[in-house]
């Protein structure tokens, strides 16, 4: 079984802080990570890889160094890395991220299954991992929490949508992507740390890429960022302390007119 | 004719709400534009009265896809219809819903009809001067706002929050035109087999169609108390949401979970116990319409953030809040 997986380098959030006086993130000295849901997706293929042997490769497109994610993959037990990467590539929307992506695992050759996150924390639209589907005509399916293994030519995948989870069989090669229900993701480990050391990375950009030069980086992305603005952190709201059994009853009290007042009582 | 599209979506035959949600943002847009607006139901055993409430909420025209074959969502053959019918009728804009459908089939119909799309969307407006679509969003935890346009590609597709728009009210007398398109076997096929699905009562819980959330987190200390939570959701008509730390500890199942590794929601009240509001939480929750939170630490981030904040031991406030919910409903009767 040959298994991509889709990575993105995001900033840190754990810690973000938010400037006061802006209102904007304080981006100086945010560490970057791998997108935490993209840890389930290395899971998922983790798993089926000590199930059915196979390699797995993590790709990401970003600058330079981002190819410290991919090392951050490997060191988790993927084989190998990709690291699409060209000033070319700056500034792509969601439509040519994944066709780049689509392009890069054409280049990379023969695989299986591809795994990707629901989504990133960062950009947080879910799209590009569909968009590739959607770039190599092979089967999509969102949301999954399992995967079994029916056959090497074939999955049966349970996904998680609004009415309960759904059962699809979905043959192979096909993507995938993942929530945090498939598995919890597993640490590094002291080898796995030493080996993505060595690890080979491959570099891919417009040297080495089949590429049709109008679909790339800003030029080729259909939406345009045309205004940014920062909201409010705060709502105004209102605040009550509760102490003791009569402050307990008095808040309760309060908040019995709040909510009658919005009518949701 | 530009037309303004809206996704509606189905489920065992049933039109859901989010559908006629989706018709007022399209109404007004279609209105901004002096166009028609188009409602697309691509499912089975959808009946003519369901879709002729999709005129009476304010579609004027509605395209009918319907096939055994198409009862339940694969993004194959859907995408292979969506796409076929938008290059034959050449619609401006499509707005469909950021559910499990929306956010998987857009992506996927975006790519075939190379068009631009802007996921999450809590606003939308026509550029007066060029008719184009502007469209705001939430990034990076929702800690900006980017308003997004797509010049050159048509159609403009946009994803919104269920919930993030009320439906219009339904006028009997509006008249329009349902379209059956007739459906091939060509358009049907699909390479995914549907094998049936699975609803876990304990452990499932649809979320982000709630008008109701109330939410526990760690300071719910242990699993057995969310039984707290809900007798207060039960009284609300709510749902259990949890934050992250509340699920790592095994206390309640992932499909509960908010927040960016969860799920957003957008309803009517959220209300939170115990929830100190990492910004991954409050990522999940800045769409709702009111925000209340219990906390004992005067100093937690979702206080700062909520419409009505109480700074108290919530096994001493939810109890109570419990017993006052009942006496008013008792009272009402």
């Amino acid at each position: 079984m040959k298994i991509v997986v889709t990575i993105k380098q995001v900033p840190e959030t754990s810690n973000v802080k938010m400037d006061p006086e802006t209102g904007t993130m304080i981006r100086s000295g945010v560490e970057t990570v791998v997108n935490p849901l993209d840890l389930y997706a290395l899971e998922a293929a983790l798993r089926i890889k000590e199930t059915l042997g196979g390699t797995i490769t993590a790709i990401t497109m970003g600058p330079p160094s981002a190819e410290k994610a991919l090392r951050e993959a490997i060191a988790m037990g993927c084989d190998n890395g990709a690291l699409v990467s060209d000033k070319k590539f700056g500034g792509s929307d969601t439509w040519a991220t994944s066709y780049t992506l689509a392009q890069a695992i054409k280049t990379l050759g023969h695989f299986d299954l591809i795994l990707a996150g629901e989504r990133a924390t960062d950009g947080d639209t879910a799209q590009v991992g569909p968009g590739i589907a959607s770039w190599l005509d092979i089967p999509l399916v969102t949301y999954g929490t399992k995967i079994e293994i029916d056959s090497k030519a074939s999955l049966v995948v349970e996904r998680l949508m609004e009415e309960g989870y759904q059962r699809v069989a979905v043959p192979l090669p096909a993507l995938v992507t993942v929530v945090k229900e498939i598995g919890f993701p597993r640490l590094p480990t002291l080898r796995g740390k030493i080996s993505s050391k060595a690890a080979e990375i491959k570099l891919l950009n417009t040297e080495n890429m089949e590429l049709d030069p109008t679909s790339l980086g800003l030029k080729g992305s259909p939406t345009k960022v045309v205004k940014i603005d920062t909201p409010k952190v705060t709502r105004g709201g209102k605040l009550v302390h509760a102490q003791g059994e009569d402050g307990v009853v008095k808040a309760v009290d309060e908040l019995m007119e709040f909510l009658a007042a919005k009518e949701l009582v | 004719m530009s037309f303004v599209w809206t996704i509606a979506e189905q489920f065992e035959g049933r039109l859901k709400d989010v559908s006629f949600e989706l018709l007022s943002r399209g109404r007004a847009l279609a209105d901004k534009l002096d166009t028609k607006l188009a409602a697309v139901l691509i499912g089975d055993k959808v009946s003519e009265k369901a879709l002729e409430e999709l005129i009476h909420r304010g579609a004027d025209e509605v395209y009918s896809i319907q096939d055994p074959k198409l009862a339940d969502f694969v993004c194959d053959s859907y995408s292979r219809i969506l796409s076929q019918i938008i290059k034959q009728y050449k619609p401006e804009i499509i707005i469909a819903a950021a559910t499990t459908l929306g956010r998987t089939l857009m992506p996927h119909v975006a790519i075939k009809v190379n068009a631009g799309l802007t996921a999450d969307c809590t606003e939308l407006d026509i550029e007066p001067e060029t008719g184009n679509l502007l469209q705001t969003r939430p990034a990076i935890g929702g800690n900006i706002m980017a308003t997004i346009k797509t010049p050159n590609h048509r159609p403009q597709m946009s994803t919104v929050r269920p919930k993030s728009s009320r439906p219009l009210a339904l006028d009997p007398t509006r008249v329009g035109k349902i379209i059956q398109v007739p459906v091939t076997p060509e358009m049907t096929a699909t390479q995914l087999k549907v094998l049936g699905y699975r609803k876990d009562a304990e452990n499932f819980v649809n979320l982000e169609e709630a008008d109701v959330v109330i939410a526990g987190g760690k300071g719910m200390k242990k699993g057995e108390n969310f039984a707290l939570l809900r007798g207060i959701a039960d009284q609300l008509g709510g749902v259990i949401g949890a934050s992250r730390d509340a699920v790592d500890r095994g206390w309640i199942g992932y499909p509960h979970q908010i927040g960016l590794s969860g799920k957003t929601v957008s309803p009517k009240l959220y209300m939170s116990a115990g929830v100190s509001g990492s910004i991954q939480h409050l990522a999940g929750i800045k769409t709702s319409e009111v925000i209340v939170a219990i906390n004992s630490d005067a100093e937690a981030s979702i206080l700062k953030i909520a419409d009505f904040g109480i700074v108290g031991d919530l096994f001493e406030v939810l109890p109570e809040f419990n017993s006052r919910l009942a006496a008013r409903k008792e009272a009402g009767k």
